[in-house]
């Protein structure tokens, strides 16, 4: 871990501030994931900015019927509320679908968007990673790739998005809420806001430097029969192979979101519009555009199968 | 004592404490957090600095340059050691590769230098400064591609009886078929840690390894230092499954650092270090190919298999239980070595056996279903009574006929049904697998010091080590039962070079040895307390802390009364293990169910039936068998130390990678030992358990998961990726 220097945020817009004045600045707040990274110098801030205290942990509901989750609230707390849990099933399930209870009772809402991913040569930094050392190269391309991205990969990159969460949040709609160093405030659809990685596998999101998210607004409910399954090797904490998310009305039409196979929480509008059809022609517009390598080819067809047999459970 | 003949009665068959389910006597050290391992002694080390190694950045090559300038001058830093200023380094003789590479770099993460500092994190970030520049050299990291290459090994490499190629081509029903198992981590909680103190030129390791006097002698070959000067203490041991059978690089360059920065250095290898630097269970190609008539009696049995490792390693001895398991004339068997630069290959819980195994007992139940036999009948016909290699060995006991049918009987094995992916429930394909489990009794000379007090209370003292296994509890046990005493009036010390030399923990020898040289010891001292009362040793009896012969009896803490009785010895054995074969036999069972449409396994129930001789502790003897079948779920289902073929690693090198069970993952599992005793195997009647646990296991579960699929995977994990391609379309 390199040495850094240490505030604790007064206030959101002076915690973006300090991250546009600070050289090579981070935010911190349950540090599940950022603190790991520092001991192994995956990540090397000079700064760490604490957000811990800027009161954004609350659940509120809305006006227009959605609910506003401030930044900081913890993957357990929101995973428990009973507005979640009856309005938004669907991102209850993702949330206890990830990691421990020990670490969701630390990691927060916006930590759990910005973790970084798990690709083992991310991890390694004897290894060439573009997203770690920009240019440098991609060691999961022709290495074990068992866990990596079938779609929306590059050249540079074919690492996957860790979340859970995210994958729930995609197909719910949410919007991220930021404030800029100068205050300003901005509404980032979920859709717009993690990249794919093209040539700049180290830049995952649309947020600016110093931009700081204060919530994650939730349209108003929108029903339906709401699933999150999760396959993975063992029965629990591991990261997915494939997830699907899946909301579907009595009409038979709904949203599929997909964890594991993309670079960002997967999911394509034109997908949604086969729900109705079945499985296999959501899967093909998902994967219209699939390049997998041939150790993570069957997550397509894992895939497909997973949502084959949530489309049945909600048909049941 | 010799052990020469086979055990009579004595005074361990009272099984007044012996046999009985006794509580670890360690536990609540444990449950409390008083029992200190090695990273934790800090009343033997207030002062220690902190060592943190660097490990190599590529699988084979040469240093060329290293600069340590910035790294030196980084705060709090008290040394580096490198294999350029660590002094002339000897090897030691269960090591493989070197424990501090430089300027030859043998394989990833070996260890090119420990930076010791003031804190640990000071040391940590100080590793981050040191800048190698490596020259890479080609190696060899895909075994599948070494296999015309490999050699024969050794001279027990290849067996042959009768004419297997014959019989084969004559027998109506064969089975040819090819197996993969991984590379395995141990994966044990604690890692690898050591705490070095010099004192003038001697050294002190406070360290966590399971067999001390290997350990000490080969500190002692590494350091070039006379084994007098070194002292090794581990008394508690948070899991070493093998992997701390021998001094890694903890310790050595623990105690470099501490050489260099004249301090005491505590020293635990990064969990990420761990899977590369330290040893693992090497990957096999295993070819099993069986010939049987009609009737299901095996005619032609050969097994073949091909591992790698460095140079000056061994081989995985995949096919021993092969040379022994099931009757048949004909027979061959064969391990070649292939070159790998990989890490160093060594022994994992049950060597041999538990890779071996995995691709056994799949042949036997594919051939099974080839014969149109049930598997457990198939098996017990192929039963024997003798080292079918050299049929004038008979196995001392051997009793997995009966395993398989408690088992069957036990698990419901009749409400199975044959025929593959016909049984459902709800989305869950169902099936159920059995397999055979087999490992062998290994006999070591073992020897302990006994103390009786003048408060009559006894102590046990041997560098027995206890890796969480129980040995404390069943060295206590053995001793209350030979000097006639309750459990709370033994004392047991273990892990320390100053006690006398044990058989150590590994292979499943170190319950009967350690307990049969503390019979030993006990024996002694029944005879020294005969000696000072004036009684006669011969027929003296020991019960509740007193010394009866006839109508005399006086109590046993008279004995001490001048002064501490303090007495030692050791059991050794005669020819035993060779005029009988020695081995420990049970049955796996095995009920998964995998889902329609992802595909994925979870285990229902497991039941393990063991013939393992006299079970010292019912209880702790449990605790082994259910944490070995834990790990045989994971060897079946997604242990896999997955390489890196160009980079020549183990990519998956952290337990988020590696996966091991979780809890969600072992829902059911029941333990049943045959009672049974082994009069050939030592005084204690008892043999090991703790390896023929595992050994099996995977087997069971990958048959199982034909029953419930009828998809054979042959390429352990069994995942579901293998399995998607194969499975009834889902819609």
């Amino acid at each position: 871990m390199r040495a850094f220097t240490y505030e604790r945020a007064a206030s959101p817009a002076a915690a973006a501030a300090s991250a546009v004045r600070m050289a090579n600045a981070k935010f911190v707040a349950g540090g599940t994931n950022l603190l790991d990274l520092m001991k192994l110098e995956i990540e090397t801030p000079s700064h760490l900015i604490d957000v811990n205290n800027l009161a954004l942990d609350t659940i509120d509901s809305m006006d227009d019927g959605g609910l506003r989750i401030g930044a900081l609230v913890r993957n357990t707390d929101l995973a428990a509320d009973a507005r979640v849990r009856r309005d938004y099933p669907l991102l209850s399930r993702a949330l206890v679908a990830g990691a421990s209870g020990q670490l969701r009772n630390m990691a927060t809402t916006a930590g759990n968007l910005l973790q970084r991913t798990r690709c083992p040569y991310f991890y390694d930094t004897n290894q060439p990673c573009n997203k770690r050392v920009p240019g440098s190269g991609c060691a999961a391309i022709g290495g074990v790739s068992r866990q990596h991205a079938v779609v929306g990969g590059s050249k540079a990159c074919i690492a996957t998005h860790p979340s859970d969460m995210a994958v729930a949040m995609r197909a719910l709609d949410a919007v991220v809420e930021t404030v800029a160093a100068d205050g300003a405030t901005r509404r980032i659809p979920i859709a717009d806001f993690h990249r794919l990685p093209g040539d700049t596998p180290q830049i995952e999101t649309t947020l600016k430097t110093g931009e700081l998210i204060t919530a994650v607004t939730l349209p108003a409910p929108i029903g339906g029969i709401q699933q999150y399954h999760k396959v993975r090797d063992r029965a629990s904490y591991a990261f997915a192979l494939v997830s699907v998310g899946l909301i579907v009305q009595r009409d038979g039409t709904g949203r599929v979101a997909l964890g594991g196979v993309a670079h960002k929480p997967w999911r394509v509008e034109a997908a949604d519009r086969e729900l109705p059809h079945g499985a296999k022609a959501v899967a093909g517009k998902l994967f219209a555009d699939a390049h997998p390598t041939e150790e993570n080819a069957y997550k397509l067809t894992l895939a497909q199968r997973t949502l084959a047999a949530l489309l049945a459970d909600a048909r049941a | 004592m010799k052990f020469e003949q086979p055990a009579g009665h004595n005074p361990i068959d009272q099984l007044k404490v012996v046999g009985r389910s006794t509580e670890r006597i360690d536990g609540p050290l444990k449950t409390t957090g008083r029992a200190a391992y090695a990273y934790e002694r800090h009343d033997v080390a207030p002062d220690a600095a902190y060592g943190y190694v660097l490990g190599a950045a590529i699988a084979k090559g040469r240093i060329e340059a290293m600069d340590l300038s910035v790294a030196q001058a980084a705060p709090g830093v008290l040394a580096i050691v490198t294999a350029r200023n660590a002094g002339k380094l000897g090897k030691g003789r269960m090591n493989t590769a070197k424990l501090l590479g430089g300027p030859e770099i043998e394989h990833y993460h070996q260890a090119v230098a420990v930076v010791v500092a003031e804190s640990f994190e000071q040391a940590r970030a100080a590793a981050h400064l040191i800048r190698v520049r490596y020259a890479r050299h080609k190696g060899s990291f895909d075994l599948a591609g070494t296999l015309d290459t490999a050699v024969k090994p050794g001279a027990q490499s290849d067996t042959a009886v009768g004419d297997f190629e014959a019989a084969y081509a004559a027998a109506p029903v064969t089975l040819d078929a090819t197996y993969a198992t991984p590379d395995h981590s141990h994966a044990m909680m604690e890692p690898h840690a050591s705490v070095a103190i010099w004192n003038g030129d001697e050294l002190t390791l406070w360290t966590s390894n399971q067999m001390i006097d290997w350990g000490r002698s080969d500190v002692a070959r590494t350091l070039n230092l006379p084994r007098e000067k070194v002292r090794l203490v581990s008394p508690f041991i948070g899991g070493g499954f093998g992997g701390k059978l021998f001094v890694r690089s903890d310790a050595v360059l623990a105690a470099l650092g501490a050489r260099a920065a004249k301090r005491p250095v505590k020293l635990a290898l990064q969990r990420p270090l761990i899977f590369n630097n330290a040893t693992h269970r090497p990957a096999t190609i295993q070819r099993l190919r069986l010939g049987a008539g009609h009737d299901g009696r095996l005619t032609a049995i050969a097994h073949e298999s091909w591992s790698g490792d460095l140079p000056g390693g061994g081989p995985e001895t995949a096919v021993r239980q092969t040379r022994l398991l099931y009757a048949g004339a004909n027979r061959l068997t064969r391990e070649r070595l292939a070159r790998l630069d990989l890490p160093e290959g060594n022994a994992m819980r049950a060597p041999g056996e538990a890779p071996g195994l995995m691709a056994l007992e799949i042949a036997m139940d594919e051939m099974a279903e080839k014969l149109g036999m049930d598997p457990i009948e198939f098996r017990i016909v192929n039963d024997t009574q003798i080292d079918p290699e050299h049929p004038q060995r008979p196995f001392s006991q051997r009793e997995l006929v009966r395993c398989l049918r408690n088992g069957a009987d036990r698990f419901g094995w009749q409400q199975r049904n044959p025929k593959p992916a016909s049984v459902r429930d709800g989305r869950w394909l169902v099936g159920i697998g059995v397999a055979a489990a087999f490992r062998n009794n290994l006999v070591r000379t073992s020897a302990a010091r006994v103390r009786l007090s003048s408060d009559g209370g006894v102590t046990v003292e041997t560098d027995m080590t206890d890796i969480g296994t129980g040995s404390y509890t069943i060295i206590a046990q053995t001793a209350a039962e030979m000097m006639g005493l309750p459990l709370e009036q033994v004392s047991v010390r273990l892990g320390d070079s100053r006690f006398p030399v044990s058989a150590g923990s590994g292979g499943q020898w170190g319950a009967n040895s350690s307990t049969a040289g503390v019979y030993a010891a006990c024996m002694k001292l029944r005879e020294a307390v005969a000696a000072r009362l004036g009684l006669d040793a011969a027929t003296a009896h020991f019960a509740d802390g007193r010394v009866s012969v006839g109508g005399r009896s006086l109590p046993l803490a008279q004995a001490a009364r001048g002064g501490e009785l303090v007495v030692e010895d050791q059991i050794e054995y005669g020819d035993l293990d060779e005029r009988y074969q020695q081995s420990t036999f049970g049955a796996h069972f095995v009920e998964v169910g995998v889902d329609a449409a992802t595909g994925e396994i979870r285990l229902r129930r497991m039941l393990a039936v063991c013939a393992a001789g006299r079970i010292l502790n019912p209880l702790s003897a449990r605790s082994q068998v259910i944490g070995a079948m834990t790990m045989g779920a994971g060897a079946a289902l997604m242990e896999e130390l997955a390489v890196d073929k160009r980079l020549g690693y183990f990519v998956n090198h952290d337990l988020a990678g590696y996966e091991v069970p979780v809890h969600a993952d072992i829902p059911h599992q029941e333990v049943i030992f045959l009672d049974e005793t082994d009069p050939i195997s030592s005084p204690m009647k008892a043999k090991g358990v703790g390896e023929l646990g595992i050994c099996g296991v995977a087997a069971a579960v990958a048959n199982a998961v034909y029953n419930a699929t009828g998809v054979r995977v042959r390429r352990y994990p069994v995942t579901l990726d293998k399995l998607l391609d194969q499975l009834p379309e889902y819609t």
